[in-house]
């Protein structure tokens, strides 16, 4: 594992930088003046106790919200807002927390979605299935089963995922993010609820895209022992605030991070 | 009688080239990857397979020596065991499943400097038990994911090492060495050491020759009338004799192809797609398909029901006697082909089953409505009774010839005899040179006059003349007058139906048999609900009268059955309770596997055994148990005896 044999990937230049950003709603300041930035190749794990802004910052380097100050710079370019649709054509793919998939499909036409952006034939050929439309739609089907293959879910392919237990969804839904084939792609919780085989296995998943496709990933995730193990550097938010910011040992020994976590005594 | 004897092809490599040969454009292997069945000729195998062998000499694997393949059922491994016996070495597959420390004993006792092996979890638990051998040198494997980062100074990728050996057999003079390695194996050579699960003590390697196994294989392909148009799904453990002799020996003999799975899990629909004609399942496996189908039909519409229960009432009539040839009413038979049409076409269908000709079950005993379930929908299922010392094959059913209690006639070749202590003895033509390395337990198993001791009692019926298996030699009895008392035989009877759970019988050193019985809440549940029997607990609803007449007609009916036995009529039945609780692996009267510790229950239940046999008409009993969470409690109760009439010996009739 990372931990003993260090980063799998070469951690290369800044991809994604956060400078400065703050967001509010109404009264409710959700983020304040936080920056960080995330490198080529690295797993980053953003954590921090419940309602510390954490899936807020998801949402603004998804391009979700918008922030009121700062900006983000992704790739080298800086932009103040950005829209969803902008950073899946960007790059960046992302779970969510809750399960957001469709639920009446099957597996396949799930991740097949995952491709949408790619399909370039004109409407009329699609509507045929035909020539153009089925060649490319052959072609990325073959990369929708190597997803399959990669995320050993080859018994499932035909089942509607509604049918499917939660763990499966999880991995479906990070199979439909990895079909748009991310340089970045944004995990939020993809353990939450999971027992410790299913955590174990998402680990490994997660390790694996990291390695096999040099997919960067930023994940939010709650059980430590889990970020600790994966990440390469993490960020540290704390009421909107960034508290603390390094590698997981370097985190652990913060002192504003234990007491963020446990509290300090009054 | 054998015509791949007697084409000269007395080792497997021989038999693969004979097959690329004769068989050169017809599918010799498919496997599913990325969703599409891809499929390589005997031709191409032997091409893979020839460059495969070639770079696993050049890596340096020596003729003789030993070579571990672990992993799943995956053409790259099974090209792994031919290219290893091609160079003259001696593959040993290991369970996939197995844990490190199992893997490393196997590991350490073959003896191997090389593993070909599935993929990264694979090399893990190698590498995890890396120090306990020191002899092993470098490890081949089939998925390269996660492994890239690895120290590959002892690793390769399989088709690393298929390149280079493609490279090297450029050379007409290497191809030349290779043709020359291949006639210097001889049939007296070891093919391969099949490791016994080791339910009894450690495992041993079960060490088969060339020539051996394929004289077994070529007869049991007579036997079925097995042909180069033959498809198998190969969805059991590698490691398996079962696996290995009926896909891998059976396949390079007959020529048919064998189909590899896309994964462990998607076997059921696989098996779908490809429609094999060759099928087996262990009885498990049957049962959870057919629960499976009962439970999808109760979420069906009304009509559909109706016409399913009613067609396969009409099977459970007639179908078996079709499928046997025999004879029977021209309306039943036109009744059989609507619901072929209607039900049992689509039902076999959806199962994988539509172009079966031959299904083997085995392994354990087979419930006969199990079993005669699937026969009757048309479905050729046989049984046979096998161990890896004989290279699977001791007895098998011959078509038209086939009884849910016995396992057939003796094989084409295969010498059987009951040895005094009823011990099931045989001498065949595919039985094992010797466990390897370990002459002691050789000499264990073999008798002087070179038969070999399986462990299993049985005895020949004598109506068919076909071999019954009862039980393990060291678990059957003797009655006080002598008769043999093979408690498993009794609980399995007993176990068939359905309202039964569990039973224990009793009677070794005794003057008769008696026995424990355990209802099946969910099964006598819903009979109760049906009758209006009204129970507040299990311990209620089990000594309930009406429960006891119940059983009381179950207890019969095994009587019956035994009493059409010689051998077995002396041990029928005579005295039956019903407890009052669940045996239960957490009170230990059961392992985890749910095997009966007949040791711990007897003396648990000492009051209960006392007043079964001396003839007390009910008995009180107190038993400590422990619940889910870990304290303990105590149950007493007073449970009733019932007493049974023997069944008389002369009844005739089908066995149930």
């Amino acid at each position: 594992m990372r931990a003993t044999g260090g980063p799998d990937v070469a951690v290369g230049d800044v991809l994604l930088s956060v400078e400065n950003v703050s967001l509010s709603f109404g009264g409710v300041k959700a983020v304040s003046d936080v920056s960080f930035d995330i490198r080529k190749g690295e797993i980053r794990a953003i954590i921090g106790p419940n309602g510390a802004g954490k899936t807020s910052m998801l949402n603004i380097i998804n391009g979700f919200y918008h922030p009121q100050k700062g900006r983000i710079r992704f790739k080298g370019q800086a932009r103040a807002r950005m829209r969803p649709h902008d950073a899946a054509y960007g790059g960046i793919a992302r779970t969510f927390q809750n399960v957001a998939l469709f639920r009446g499909m099957t597996v396949l036409d799930n991740i097949m979605a995952g491709r949408t952006l790619k399909m370039h034939s004109n409407f009329f050929w699609q509507l045929l299935r035909y020539g153009p439309a089925m060649r490319e739609e052959v072609e990325h089907r073959h990369r929708v089963e190597e997803i399959i293959d990669f995320l050993k879910i080859q018994e499932i392919r035909r089942v509607p995922v509604g049918r499917l237990p939660y763990g499966l969804q999880k991995r479906v839904e990070l199979g439909r993010a990895l079909a748009m084939e991310p340089e970045l792609l944004l995990l939020d919780e993809p353990m939450a609820g999971m027992n410790l085989e299913e955590k174990e296995d998402m680990s490994r998943f997660v390790l694996d895209v990291n390695d096999h496709y040099g997919t960067t990933i930023a994940l939010i995730e709650h059980d430590m022992g889990v970020v600790m193990d994966l990440s390469d550097r993490v960020v540290v938010l704390d009421h909107g605030i960034k508290i603390a910011d390094g590698t997981p040992d370097e985190v652990k020994r913060n002192q504003a991070v234990i007491d963020a976590y446990l509290g300090v005594a009054h | 009688m054998a015509p791949n004897v007697a084409a000269g092809a007395e080792t497997f490599p021989k038999l693969l080239i004979r097959n690329a040969n004769v068989y050169g454009a017809r599918p010799a292997m498919r496997h599913k990857d990325l969703g599409i069945w891809q499929t390589w000729t005997w031709s191409q195998t032997l091409d893979v397979v020839r460059a495969y062998t070639v770079g696993l000499h050049r890596l340096g694997v020596k003729r003789g020596e030993t070579v571990a393949i672990v992993g799943g059922n995956r053409p790259k491994l099974y090209w792994s065991v031919m290219a290893v016996q091609m160079l003259g070495a001696i593959p040993v597959p290991v369970y996939a499943d197995a844990v490190a420390d199992e893997l490393a004993y196997v590991l350490a006792h073959a003896e191997v400097r090389f593993a070909a092996v599935e993929d990264q979890e694979q090399v893990d638990k190698i590498l995890s038990v890396k120090k306990q051998l020191p002899q092993l040198e470098l490890m081949v494997y089939d998925e390269k994911r996660g492994l890239r980062d690895y120290d590959h100074s002892r690793l390769r990728p399989i088709d690393d090492v298929i390149d280079d050996g493609r490279k090297a057999l450029a050379d007409p003079a290497v191809a030349a060495w290779l043709d020359n390695e291949i006639a210097a194996s001889k049939g007296s050579d070891p093919s391969i050491i099949l490791y016994t699960s080791g339910t009894t003590g450690t495992s041993k390697g079960v060490v088969l020759t060339n020539e051996r196994s394929i004289r077994a294989a070529a007869d049991t392909v007579a036997f079925d009338k097995l042909t180069e148009k033959d498809v198998a799904l190969a969805y059991l453990p590698l490691a398996w004799v079962g696996d290995h002799y009926l896909n891998y020996a059976q396949g390079l003999v007959s020529g048919f192809c064998t189909a590899c799975p896309e994964s462990p899990d998607t076997a059921m629909s696989d098996l779908r797609e490809i429609g094999p004609s060759f099928y087996f399942a262990p009885p498990r496996t049957l049962e959870q398909l057919l629960t499976r189908v009962m439970i999808r039909m109760e979420d069906a519409g009304l009509v559909k029901q109706k016409v399913f229960h009613y067609f396969i009432g009409a099977a459970r009539r007639y179908g078996e006697c079709i499928l046997n040839g025999e004879s029977v009413p021209l309306t039943a038979r036109l009744l059989y082909a609507i619901g072929n049409v209607l039900v049992y076409g689509p039902l076999k269908n959806v199962l994988g089953f539509s172009r079966v000709r031959v299904a083997y079950t085995a392994g354990e005993a087979v419930g006969p409505e199990l079993f005669s379930f699937y026969r009757s929908i048309g479905l050729n299922l046989k049984q046979l009774y096998g161990q890896t010392e004989a290279f699977l094959y001791v007895t098998a059913q011959p078509d038209g010839e086939i009884y849910a209690d016995t396992v057939g006639p003796a094989c084409p070749n295969v010498d059987i005899r009951i040895a005094d202590n009823g011990e099931v003895q045989f001498k065949s033509p595919g039985m094992f040179s010797g466990y390897f390395k370990d002459e002691t337990k050789t000499a264990e198993v073999m008798t002087p006059d070179g038969y070999v001791k399986t462990g299993d009692a049985g005895f020949f019926d004598e109506k068919t003349g076909h071999l019954k298996i009862i039980d393990r030699t060291k678990d059957v009895g003797k009655l006080n007058d002598g008769t043999m008392f093979p408690p498993k035989y009794i609980e399995n009877k007993l176990k068939f139906f359905p309202n039964i759970r569990e039973a224990v019988a009793l009677g070794d050193k005794r003057d008769f048999v008696t026995v424990m019985l355990n209802i099946d809440l969910a099964a006598v549940g819903s009979w109760a609900e049906r009758n209006n029997v009204v129970y507040g607990s299990y311990q209620e609803l089990a000594g309930h009268p009406l429960v006891y007449d119940m059983l009381e007609k179950h207890v019969a009916e095994v009587n019956r059955s035994l009493a059409e036995d010689k051998v077995m009529a002396g041990a029928q039945i005579k005295r039956f309770l019903i407890l009052h609780k669940e045996l239960d692996p957490d009170d230990g009267e059961i392992t985890r596997t749910l095997k009966v510790r007949r040791g711990f229950i007897a003396e648990r239940y000492a009051p209960l055994i006392t007043a079964l046999y001396d003839g007390s008409k009910e008995a009180d009993i107190s038993t400590q148990v422990t619940f889910e969470d870990g304290r303990k409690g105590s149950i007493s109760a007073r449970v009733k005896i019932r007493d049974m009439k023997p069944a008389a010996t002369s009844a005739m009739g089908k066995a149930a």
